[in-house]
């Protein structure tokens, strides 16, 4: 923890940690469900969106459409396992969900689509759509004077697409401070590490020189996160906001964290309750 | 001896007006200024084409609600998908070339599968420039027409464009629109009480020896067709079908059974691949109807750069094909 953090922040901390404990159980539980899923992004990318979304975004649980909400657009479809689990923590779908996670007529589908699921802004999945989709969001809300922010969680290997270069420089172009990336670097994607497959260093620089305002911290240091998302949004400048965040695929579950590192790990069938035994343990839960 | 005239490629200032025909300047934009007045929900945005899409009219009269978002048609998709999230009705627009070969994916998936209000109006539809096949979108229907959610739309003339516009911003759902913009021929004010509407076919000349029916700049092919085969007292009927998708079924199945043994022609500014004459066979088929079919489209090629007299002769879309080959089959 940041040593500069007052103990208000400190407790604000010990919060986030809770949600994000939360989030990769519901994670796994749902994995476990299936017998499969994205867990390894999802373990990854839970710090990240517990600080999204018991920190940064506005929001009504119970309204999940409320016009005065920030929007939060996941990209990436596959990582709707992660997304689904912070949904049931902020309280938007119901727990009781978790055991249909991936079944036939489920409101979560195994990759994220809008219409499925209350929360779930947009449909994912073809990669590369949702800065796009973000750029005409933050566009719409300024023409309706809102103050909503637009969020869009992309992965590294959405960085290979065009269409995500094409939005970085529009989002630069028009100024678009209502609108905030999230770039989960995990270095893997599908055939390979991400870095192996297309190599997106330096990637700050890349956004920068789009024109945009960076922050590059390691995604699973919730003190780190948290500073980056306020400074994100408390920002004067007129620029679009990125944060960069490093994240380590399986974080919290130390099996899956050594585990050979491929866009869909391995877990065996006798490994899910063994899994939510050594989260518990990680985040010292008896 | 006079040197022969040479027909100039005349290719993005195309217009399809025969000389002295009466025709409307940049029906398009001008109808959208018109719906906008009324409607502050519409917003318009190009990829670096406003100009040549005739939305620079509505551009001029409404800046602060028009959005250049450069030459990315990814992008103009899915920033129209966003727009349109936050209750706008944007108009998009681009070449047809660009958004059926470069822009599917958004479209089917950042519109189309989630119904979003968004249209799509795209110039150069089919064989209407000289530039050749990088601008001419000879199967752009056939790329949309298996695409879920999606209404077709390819008006005829400068009264369907604009009346098109007004049904468009009525009609809550997705649209692409083929555009035909500079002086776009009027045609169809001579037919008393047509009005255009989406998903609907309308005869425009009941005839008897033949039927056509035919979409976009083909109608006005076929009805001067019929006009000229009128003349030889061939009486020709004219179906005009607009709405590519979703077809007519009812009224083409009524007009195709009106005429059953004479010869039936569908006509249309597209690949003979996949466009309206597939679409009505595939009617047809499922309905158990036989009819004496025939095809007037664009050959399943990449075609020739040129003058566009000269490709819709060489092609078989110009009025003087079309009478050949109704002629040739009423005559047998």
């Amino acid at each position: 923890m940041n040593a500069s953090l007052s103990d208000s922040d400190a407790k604000d901390i010990e919060k986030l940690k809770q949600h994000a404990y939360r989030i990769r159980r519901n994670a796994l539980l749902m994995g476990e469900v299936q017998g499969q899923g994205y867990v390894g992004q999802a373990l990854g990318v839970a710090d990240v969106l517990a600080v999204a979304y018991f920190q940064a975004l506005k929001f009504k649980a119970d309204d999940p459409e409320w016009e005065g909400r920030d929007r939060f657009l996941l990209s990436i479809g596959h990582y709707a396992i992660a997304l689904y689990a912070a949904l049931i923590e902020a309280g938007i779908i119901s727990e009781s969900e978790i055991e249909n996670y991936g079944s036939d007529d489920s409101i979560l589908p195994m990759s994220g689509m809008a219409a499925y699921t209350p929360g779930m802004e947009i449909t994912g999945g073809s990669l590369g759509h949702g800065l796009g989709i973000g750029v005409g969001m933050a566009l719409g809300l300024k023409r309706k004077n809102s103050t909503s922010l637009v969020y869009n969680l992309l992965s590294d290997g959405e960085l290979n697409e065009g269409s995500t270069w094409e939005a970085a420089a529009s989002a630069g172009h028009w100024q678009l401070n209502n609108l905030i990336a999230i770039v989960d670097v995990n270095d893997q994607q599908a055939d390979d590490k991400s870095s192996t497959v297309l190599n997106y260093e330096p990637i700050a620089d890349k956004w920068a020189a789009f024109g945009w305002e960076t922050w590059r911290v390691n995604g699973n240091d919730l003190g780190a996160l948290a500073q980056a998302f306020s400074a994100a949004i408390g920002s004067s400048s007129d620029k679009p906001r990125v944060i960069i965040c490093d994240t380590l695929m399986g974080r919290g579950v130390p099996l899956l964290e050594t585990r050979d590192k491929t866009h869909f790990i391995r877990v065996d069938e006798n490994e899910w309750s063994l899994a939510l035994e050594q989260l518990d343990e990680v985040y010292g839960i008896k | 001896m006079a040197a022969k005239k040479k027909l100039k490629t005349s290719a993005m200032i195309a217009s399809i007006a025969a000389e002295g025909q009466p025709t409307t300047s940049a029906p398009f934009g001008h109808a959208l200024v018109e719906a906008a007045r009324d409607n502050n929900k519409i917003v318009g945005m190009t990829a670096d084409l406003g100009k040549y899409t005739d939305l620079h009219i509505f551009a001029q009269e409404f800046p602060e609600r028009f959005y250049q978002m450069g030459m990315a048609e990814q992008l103009l998709m899915s920033a129209g998908a966003g727009m349109a999230r936050e209750g706008f009705i944007p108009f998009l627009t681009t070449y047809s070339v660009f958004a059926s070969r470069r822009a599917y994916d958004f479209i089917c998936m950042a519109i189309a599968e989630e119904r979003l209000n968004v249209k799509i109006v795209c110039a150069l539809p089919g064989l209407t420039t000289g530039y050749g096949p990088s601008h001419q979108a000879t199967e752009d229907i056939a790329i949309f027409r298996g695409m879920p959610n999606l209404t077709i739309i390819d008006p005829c003339d400068a009264i369907d464009i604009q009346q098109s516009v007004a049904a468009m911003v009525e009609f809550d759902g997705p649209v692409y629109m083929r555009l035909l913009r500079g002086k776009v021929p009027n045609v169809l004010d001579r037919f008393d009480g047509y009005r255009f509407e989406i998903g609907k076919a309308k005869r425009l000349i009941d005839g008897g020896d033949a039927l056509i029916i035919s979409s976009g700049l083909m109608t006005m092919r076929a009805v001067e067709a019929a006009d000229e085969l009128l003349e030889q007292g061939i009486k020709v009927t004219v179906v005009h079908c607009p709405t590519i998708k979703p077809l007519d079924e009812q009224t083409l199945l009524d007009e195709v059974r009106r005429h059953t043994g004479k010869p039936v022609f569908v006509a249309e500014n597209h690949s003979v691949i996949g466009g309206l004459g597939e679409s009505v066979a595939a009617l047809l088929m499922r309905n158990k109807l036989n009819a004496n079919l025939e095809q007037i489209g664009l050959p399943d090629e990449f075609l020739d750069a040129g003058a566009l007299p000269t490709l819709h002769d060489r092609y078989g879309i110009s009025t003087k094909e079309v009478v050949k080959r109704v002629e040739d089959s009423v005559r047998g």
